[in-house]
C-alpha cells in the first residue's frame, strides 16, 4: 500500500495526556477547591490519629468523672494532668476528645453509607437505563417511591425498627441515599447509550455486560462522581440529625450530633461548650466536602462534553 | 485615507462595501499564543459575492466573527482595520457597533438555532430586529415580518408567523435566520457555513433565494464554507485560507481554473469530480499543522511537495491580474494558459 | 464474480412507532383515542451486495438510509422482512450463531470522534473485540492492534492514547482499524467521510479503496455526497423517504438518471466545473416521515406527476439492463 495512503502522524502531546492528569490540573487550579481538600486531608488525619492526640478516650467510661462535668474551656481536671481545652460536657467528657472522635464517627458513617449507596444507585440505574422498558420501570418506580418520601421519616422508621448502632445508621442512610444516585445513573445511561461508541461495541458482538461495565460505566462516572462528593455532606448532617433526635447512635459513642443534642438544655444558661464546638467542627467538615465537592462539578462538567 | 475616500466618491469609482486590512486575532492559551487569524487582507464591493473557502482549522468562520465583533475572551483582534464603507468597525464603540449590526451587516450562521430562541414565536423575533433599529409600530413590524418570510419562500406565512421555531425543519429554520438577516436591508451579509447541514435539494433552494436576494437588493455577501463547489456555483470572487492566512484570492473563474497556490491546486485536485473514477483520488498528504506549533515561513510547507529552504521564510504576496496568491514556488501556468498541477 | 450475494436483504421493513399503553387503548375504544404515530423508516426494501462490489447508498435527511445501514448490520431490528448472509437467513439462526456470523458485517461511523469509547485507549478500542472473541490471545493483543493501525496508516505510538487526543481524520482511521480488527468480510460505511475534511477525506477514500484490494473487502457506501458516491461506488442506489427508487450501475446513473427525484438531485448539486449557477431548486420541503404522501412518495414535488402517481405506489422495474427505477412514466 502506497506511502501516501498510509500517511498521518499521530498528534504529539507533551507527555502522555491520560484524564486523571488533566483532571489533577485541573482541579488544583481552584485555590478555593485546595483549601478545601487540605481542610478535609487534615479533618481526616485528625480522625485517623484520634486514639493518638486525643488527651482523653470518651469512650471508657472508667476515666470520666463527674467533678468535671461542665468545666469551662481552658480549665484543668482535679488532678492537673489535663488541660479541657474546650471545655467538658456533663458528663465529664473532654470536648476536644469527644469531637475528635466524634469526627471518626460521622466521616466513617458518611462515607461508608456513600459508598454503598453510590455502589447500589450506579448498579440499579445502569441496567436500568441500558435495559429500558419494563426493567427500567420496576426500578425507577422503586427509586419515586423512596424519594417521595422525606429522607429524615425513612431513617426514623427504620432506625425505630432496628435500634441504634453505627452499621444500622449506616443502612438506614442508604436506604435513603440509593435512589438519588439511581436516577442519576440512570439519566446518564440514557444519554450515553445513544451515542456512537455505544453502537460499535454492540456491533462488534461484545456482551451486554461487558458493554455496561466496561463502555457505561465509565462514561456514566463524572456525574455520579459529583453527586457522591455532595451527599457525603448531607450524610454526614442526617446521621447529625438523627443522632440529635436520639434514634442515631448510643450515648456512649457519641457523634458529633449527639454531642450538640447534650449540650443543647445548657446554651442558654452559659455552657455553651458543650454544643458549640462539636457545631463548629461540624460546621468545617461540611464546608470543606461542599468545597471540593463544588469545583469536582465545575471541572467534572465540561470534561463530559469532551 | 479621508481624502482618498473622498476622491474616489468624486469621481465615482465604487467604494468597496467592506474592506479588511491586516486583520489578526489572537487566542492567549496555557500552552502559548495561538494567532487563528493572521493578517487577512480582501475587500468586496457592492453587490458582489466573495467565497471564503478553508478546511477546519483555516481560522475562515473566526474572519467572520472577527469582522462583526463577535470574538470573547480568551480571543481578542489584536491588529488590523475593518474598514465598513469607510468607517473603521474597530474603533466604534459597542453601541456604535450594535447600531450597524443587524442592520447594515448581518450574519447567518451554519446552526440556525444560534440565531432563533427556541422559546419565542418567530414573529416576535423578526419584529424584534426590525423595531431595534427603527421606530415601528407593531402593525407596521408584524407586516414587514410577513413580506420577509413571503420573499424566502416560505408559504403560508400568517401561520408561519405564530409557530415556535421547533416547529419548523432545518431548512425552514435557516429560511427563517436569512429572513431576519434580510430584514433591514443590510449592506453586507456574512454567511458562515449556513448550508452545510442541509441536504442538497433544500441548499439548492436556500443558494436560489440568495442569488436572487442579492442581485435585487445590490447586498454583498461573504460566503464562508469548506465546499468549493459552492462558491464554484454562488460566487463572484474567492479567497483561500489555510491556517489562518490567505493563501490565494481573484475571481472565482482565476482561481478554480488557474489555481497558483500548491494548496488551491491540491484542493481542487481531490475533489472526486476531477479524478478519475475508482482511480485513487489526488490527496494532500500530512493534516493541517497545529496553530501553536506553525512552521516558520510558509505554513503550507511540510505538506507541499513544491517547498525548498526558501519557504522558511514568509512567502511575498504576488498579484497578477487581479489573482493574489502567497508563494515562492507557485503553479506555473502552461503555454495553453492552464495550471499544471 | 461470485453469483451469490453475499448480503441479501429481501422485503425489509422498519416500523418506528408508539405502541399504544393500556390507557390509550381505552380511550380509543371509547372514540377518543390519539393517533398512532407511526413512521415506516424503511418500507419494503430489496437490496443484494456482491462480493467485491462497492454499493453506493444515496439519499437526503429522512430517506431511511442509515436505519437501513444498521439493520443491515443487525444492530435494528426488521419490522418485516428477511436477512441473508451467504445466503444463510440470519433470523432463523439462534442468537448466538447470528451474532457470530453478523461479525463479518462491520460499520463505519459518520462521526469519527464520538465512534470511540472517551475513556478507553486506542489499543483497548481496537483489540478489545478480537481478544473477547477468541481471535486473538490477550498476549499478542498489542502485537495484533499495532499491525492494524499500521495497516490504516497509523503509528504504533497511538497505542496508549485516548481518543481525544486525535485529529477527526486519525479517529476516522482508528475506526476502520476496530472494524478490521475483526476481520470482516462486509464493511458498511454510513456517512463515513461526511465529516472530514476534503483533503482528510481524500486519504481516507483512497484507503478505503486500497483496503478493498488488499483484504477483498465489499462495501456498502451509504453518502448523500453524489460527487463522491460517483468516484467509489460500482452500483447507486437511490432512496427516498424509505423506499428505493432507482437503481443503476455508476456511469449509467449519472449520465441517464430516469427517475425525477434523481434528476432533480443530480442538477441541484453545485459542481466545480459549473460557475455562476443558475439553481433550480425542486419545490417543497421534504415530506415528513410521519406523514408520507400517498402513493408515489415523491408526488407532491414532482414536475410530471401526473393522476395515477398520488394513488397508486409505482413498482421498480428494469428499464434498462441492470437499471431500475420506479416511476409511473415508464410505463
Amino acid at each position: 500500500m502506497s506511502e501516501d495512503a498510509r500517511n498521518a502522524q499521530v498528534v504529539s502531546s507533551p507527555a502522555l495526556e491520560t484524564p486523571m492528569r488533566t483532571f489533577y490540573r485541573n482541579f488544583f487550579s481552584s485555590r478555593v477547591a485546595t483549601i478545601g481538600l487540605v481542610g478535609l486531608a487534615l479533618i481526616f488525619l485528625a480522625a485517623l490519629l484520634a486514639p493518638v492526640i486525643a488527651p482523653q478516650n470518651p469512650y471508657d467510661l472508667a476515666t470520666l468523672d463527674i467533678m468535671h462535668s461542665r468545666l469551662q474551656p481552658g480549665e484543668r481536671s482535679l488532678d492537673g494532668q489535663l488541660i479541657f481545652v474546650l471545655g467538658t460536657d456533663e458528663q465529664g467528657r473532654d470536648m476536644l476528645s469527644a469531637i475528635l472522635y466524634g469526627i471518626r464517627i460521622s466521616i466513617i458513617v458518611g462515607f461508608a453509607s456513600t459508598t454503598i449507596a453510590l455502589a447500589l444507585g450506579l448498579l440499579a440505574g445502569l441496567i436500568a437505563g441500558y435495559a429500558g422498558g419494563r426493567v427500567d420501570s420496576l426500578i425507577m418506580r422503586a427509586a419515586d417511591i423512596q424519594l417521595s418520601f422525606p429522607p429524615i421519616l425513612i431513617a426514623l422508621i427504620l432506625l425505630a425498627l432496628t435500634g441504634p448502632g453505627v452499621s444500622k445508621i449506616i443502612v438506614a442512610l442508604v436506604a435513603v441515599q440509593w435512589a438519588y444516585y439511581a436516577r442519576t445513573a440512570r439519566s446518564a445511561a440514557l444519554v450515553e447509550r445513544e451515542k456512537p461508541y455505544m453502537e460499535a461495541a454492540v456491533i462488534l458482538g461484545l456482551s451486554p455486560l461487558r458493554i455496561i461495565a466496561r463502555h457505561l460505566l465509565p462514561n456514566c462516572m463524572p456525574p455520579l462522581v459529583v453527586v457522591a462528593a455532595l451527599q457525603v455532606a448531607s450524610a454526614i448532617s442526617l446521621e447529625a440529625t438523627l443522632s440529635f433526635l436520639g434514634l442515631g447512635l448510643p450515648v456512649t459513642e457519641p457523634s458529633l450530633g449527639l454531642l450538640i443534642a447534650n449540650g443543647f438544655q445548657y446554651l442558654l444558661s452559659g455552657k455553651y461548650w458543650i454544643s458549640f464546638y462539636p457545631g463548629i467542627a461540624l460546621l468545617l467538615t461540611i464546608v470543606a466536602i461542599n468545597l471540593v465537592a463544588d469545583h469536582l462539578r465545575d471541572i467534572l462538567n465540561p470534561q463530559l462534553a469532551k | 485615507m479621508a481624502s482618498d475616500h473622498e476622491s474616489a466618491l468624486a469621481s465615482n469609482v465604487p467604494r468597496p462595501t467592506l474592506e479588511v486590512q491586516n486583520l489578526t486575532t489572537e487566542f492567549v492559551t496555557r500552552s502559548g499564543i495561538a494567532k487563528p487569524v493572521r493578517g487577512v487582507n480582501f475587500s468586496v464591493m457592492p453587490g458582489q459575492i466573495m467565497g471564503l473557502v478553508g478546511e477546519s482549522g483555516s481560522g475562515k468562520s473566526l474572519t467572520g466573527y472577527s469582522i462583526m465583533g463577535l470574538v470573547d475572551h480568551p480571543g481578542v483582534v489584536t491588529c488590523g482595520r475593518v474598514l465598513f464603507k469607510g468607517v473603521d468597525l474597530r474603533g466604534l464603540n459597542s453601541a456604535q457597533r450594535r447600531a450597524i449590526r443587524g442592520d447594515r451587516i448581518a450574519m447567518i450562521f451554519q446552526d440556525p438555532m444560534m440565531t432563533l430562541n427556541p422559546v419565542l414565536r418567530i414573529d416576535t423575533q423578526i419584529m424584534e430586529v426590525v423595531s431595534a433599529h427603527y421606530p415601528v409600530d407593531r402593525q407596521t413590524a408584524r407586516a414587514m415580518a410577513r413580506s420577509a418570510l413571503v420573499q424566502v419562500g416560505i408559504a403560508s406565512p400568517d401561520e408561519r408567523l405564530s409557530a415556535y421555531p421547533h416547529q419548523f425543519s432545518g431548512g425552514m429554520r435557516q429560511r427563517i435566520a436569512i429572513a431576519i438577516a434580510l430584514i433591514n436591508k443590510p449592506d453586507l451579509i456574512i454567511c458562515d457555513e449556513p448550508t452545510t447541514a442541509l441536504d442538497v435539494t433544500i441548499q439548492a433552494q436556500i443558494l436560489f433565494e440568495m442569488q436572487k436576494l442579492c442581485r435585487e437588493a445590490g447586498t454583498s455577501l461573504i460566503w464562508i464554507t469548506h465546499d468549493l463547489s459552492v462558491v464554484a456555483g454562488l460566487a463572484d470572487t474567492v479567497c483561500v485560507m489555510y491556517a489562518g492566512e490567505i493563501v490565494e484570492s481573484g475571481t472565482v473563474q482565476q482561481v478554480l481554473a488557474l489555481p497558483r497556490h500548491p494548496y488551491t491546486s491540491g484542493l481542487i485536485a481531490c475533489a472526486p469530480s476531477r479524478n478519475k473514477p475508482g482511480a485513487p483520488l489526488r490527496q494532500i498528504n500530512g493534516s493541517t499543522p497545529s496553530l501553536l506549533a506553525l512552521p516558520s515561513g510558509c505554513a503550507f510547507r511540510n505538506r507541499c511537495d513544491r517547498a525548498s529552504d526558501i519557504c522558511h521564510t514568509p512567502p511575498p504576496t504576488v498579484d497578477e491580474g487581479g489573482q493574489s496568491f502567497r508563494c515562492f514556488h507557485p503553479m506555473p501556468i502552461n503555454k495553453f494558459n492552464e495550471s499544471v498541477g | 464474480m461470485n453469483h451469490l450475494p453475499l448480503l441479501e436483504l429481501r422485503g425489509v421493513s422498519k416500523r418506528f412507532g408508539t405502541s399504544q399503553d393500556v390507557v390509550a387503548r381505552i380511550a380509543k375504544v371509547f372514540g377518543v383515542g390519539l393517533p398512532d404515530h407511526t413512521v415506516y423508516a424503511v418500507d419494503d426494501v430489496n437490496v443484494s451486495v456482491f462480493p467485491g462490489e462497492i454499493v453506493g447508498l444515496v439519499g437526503e435527511s429522512g430517506c431511511g438510509k442509515s436505519t437501513l445501514g444498521r439493520m443491515a448490520v443487525g444492530l435494528y431490528g426488521m419490522t418485516a422482512g428477511q436477512r441473508f448472509w451467504k445466503s444463510e437467513q440470519l433470523e432463523k439462526l439462534d442468537p448466538a450463531s447470528r451474532r457470530q456470523k453478523q461479525l463479518g458485517m462491520q460499520l463505519i461511523f459518520q462521526d469519527p470522534v464520538s465512534s470511540l469509547n472517551p475513556r478507553m485507549r486506542v489499543r483497548d478500542i481496537v483489540g478489545e473485540a478480537p481478544v473477547v472473541h477468541g481471535m486473538v490471545a490477550a498476549a499478542e493483543k498489542n502485537a495484533y492492534v499495532e499491525e492494524l493501525l499500521q495497516r490504516v496508516g497509523l503509528n504504533a505510538d497511538a497505542l496508549p492514547r485516548y481518543a481525544h487526543q486525535f485529529s477527526g481524520g486519525q479517529c476516522a482511521r482508528i475506526g476502520i482499524a476496530r472494524a478490521l480488527a475483526l476481520k470482516p468480510e462486509l464493511l458498511v460505511c454510513d456517512e463515513a467521510v461526511a465529516a472530514l475534511d476534503v483533503s482528510i477525506q481524500a486519504q481516507v477514500l483512497n484507503l478505503f479503496m486500497a483496503l478493498r484490494a488488499e483484504l477483498n473487502l465489499t462495501y456498502l457506501f451509504i453518502s448523500h455526497d453524489l460527487g463522491v458516491v460517483r468516484h467509489v461506488a460500482d452500483r447507486v442506489l437511490i432512496m427516498y423517504l424509505g423506499r428505493i427508487i432507482e437503481s443503476a450501475p455508476t456511469p449509467a446513473l449519472f449520465s441517464s438518471a430516469n427517475h425525477p427525484y434523481t434528476q432533480a438531485l443530480l442538477a441541484a448539486a453545485p459542481r466545480l466545473e459549473v460557475r455562476k449557477m443558475v439553481f433550480t431548486p425542486v419545490k417543497g420541503e421534504i415530506p415528513s416521515p410521519l406523514h408520507p404522501p400517498t402513493g408515489c412518495h415523491f408526488h407532491p414535488r414532482c414536475p410530471h406527476a401526473f393522476h395515477r402517481c398520488k394513488v397508486e405506489i409505482p413498482t421498480f422495474r428494469e428499464i434498462a439492463p441492470s437499471h431500475f427505477s420506479a416511476c409511473h412514466l415508464n410505463d
